[in-house]
């Protein structure tokens, strides 16, 4: 049974994260061989994902990790021990 | 991973029994993470970094309910997504939110956007800035389910479980939302993507343009 296009776009998230069986897999595979536009799609949702992990996508604002570390400071020595507040 | 794992339970011991300045080396790994979760959600700088600050502090200020049966990432992240949640609360923001918030769409159109002159674009092209930014808008633009659910798999890589977990939903849910997000955002960045390849016969033209 030959798959068709709108079956193998149901499949391509399973398939970018590897969680078909194999039969499957290679059904697709062979619907990708011969079909441009699934392809194309593949590709362009694989450029997606390779786009957001990309570190320099989402960027700390500068200076981010010192305040955050100077505030963590202050709230640790105003509480001293954490758990405080659920002990008797 | 195990040894981290092993290495972030010796601290959280010492963290309780103490030695409370560890914890600027407990949760350094995390602080880009609890950023970036609470930008998506906030999307705004300023509120993001505050409210970073703020989850973190609590996770300071609860670190003694932390079970090790989840990972510390995991648990770090829930603490952010309700300080976020909180705070949209606060922004009255939740108010355009929350319509999208209980429907799970059955129907609405989560096909992937038709290419006919498509080439494998190249590398380089990932590397343009403009990119990015248009990605970071079409993840703003995601409704809030699907947001959520793309920004824990896709952004922060967290697993089906751990993101399951974190939001509250089922396993089934988390893959259904994480492929419509994905099919959204290919069709928003497909124009961004195939504009990205100049077409080579115009290769002359462009460069006198």
């Amino acid at each position: 049974m030959s798959l068709k296009c709108k079956d193998v776009w149901e499949h391509i998230s399973e398939y970018l994260d590897q969680q078909l069986t194999s039969e499957v897999r290679a059904e697709i595979e062979n619907h990708l061989e011969n079909c441009e536009v699934c392809s194309a799609i593949l590709d362009s949702t694989r450029n997606v994902l390779v786009l957001t992990a990309d570190d320099r996508t989402y960027e700390l604002p500068v200076g981010y990790s010192k305040r955050l570390h100077d505030r963590l400071q202050k709230a640790i020595h105003q509480e001293l021990d954490p758990g405080k507040h659920f002990r008797n | 991973m195990q040894e981290d794992r092993q290495h972030e339970a010796e601290l959280i011991r010492r963290i309780l029994a103490g030695e409370t300045d560890m914890f600027h080396e407990l949760i350094r790994p995390y602080e880009k993470m609890v950023y970036v979760a609470l930008f998506t959600m906030l999307r705004n700088e300023t509120e993001a970094e505050d409210a970073a600050q703020e989850a973190l502090i609590s996770a300071f200020r609860y670190l003694h309910t932390f079970r090790g049966d989840a990972k510390f990432s995991t648990w770090l992240v829930t603490i952010a997504m309700n300080e976020g949640r909180q705070r949209l609360r606060r922004l009255k923001r939740a108010a355009e939110d929350s319509l999208e918030d209980a429907v799970e769409e059955p129907e609405g159109d989560f096909t992937p956007a038709f290419l006919t002159d498509w080439r494998e674009i190249p590398l380089e092209a990932l590397e343009r800035k403009e990119l990015r930014q248009k990605l970071r808008e079409a993840v703003d633009a995601l409704p809030k389910i699907y947001r959520e659910v793309f920004v824990l798999r896709d952004l922060q890589e967290m697993n089906q479980e751990e993101t399951a977990a974190a939001l509250g939903i089922t396993i089934a849910a988390v893959k259904v939302r994480l492929h419509r997000a994905r099919m959204m955002l290919q069709k928003a960045l497909v124009p961004y993507l195939k504009g990205s390849v100049p077409p080579r016969k115009s290769f002359f033209g462009r460069l006198f343009q």
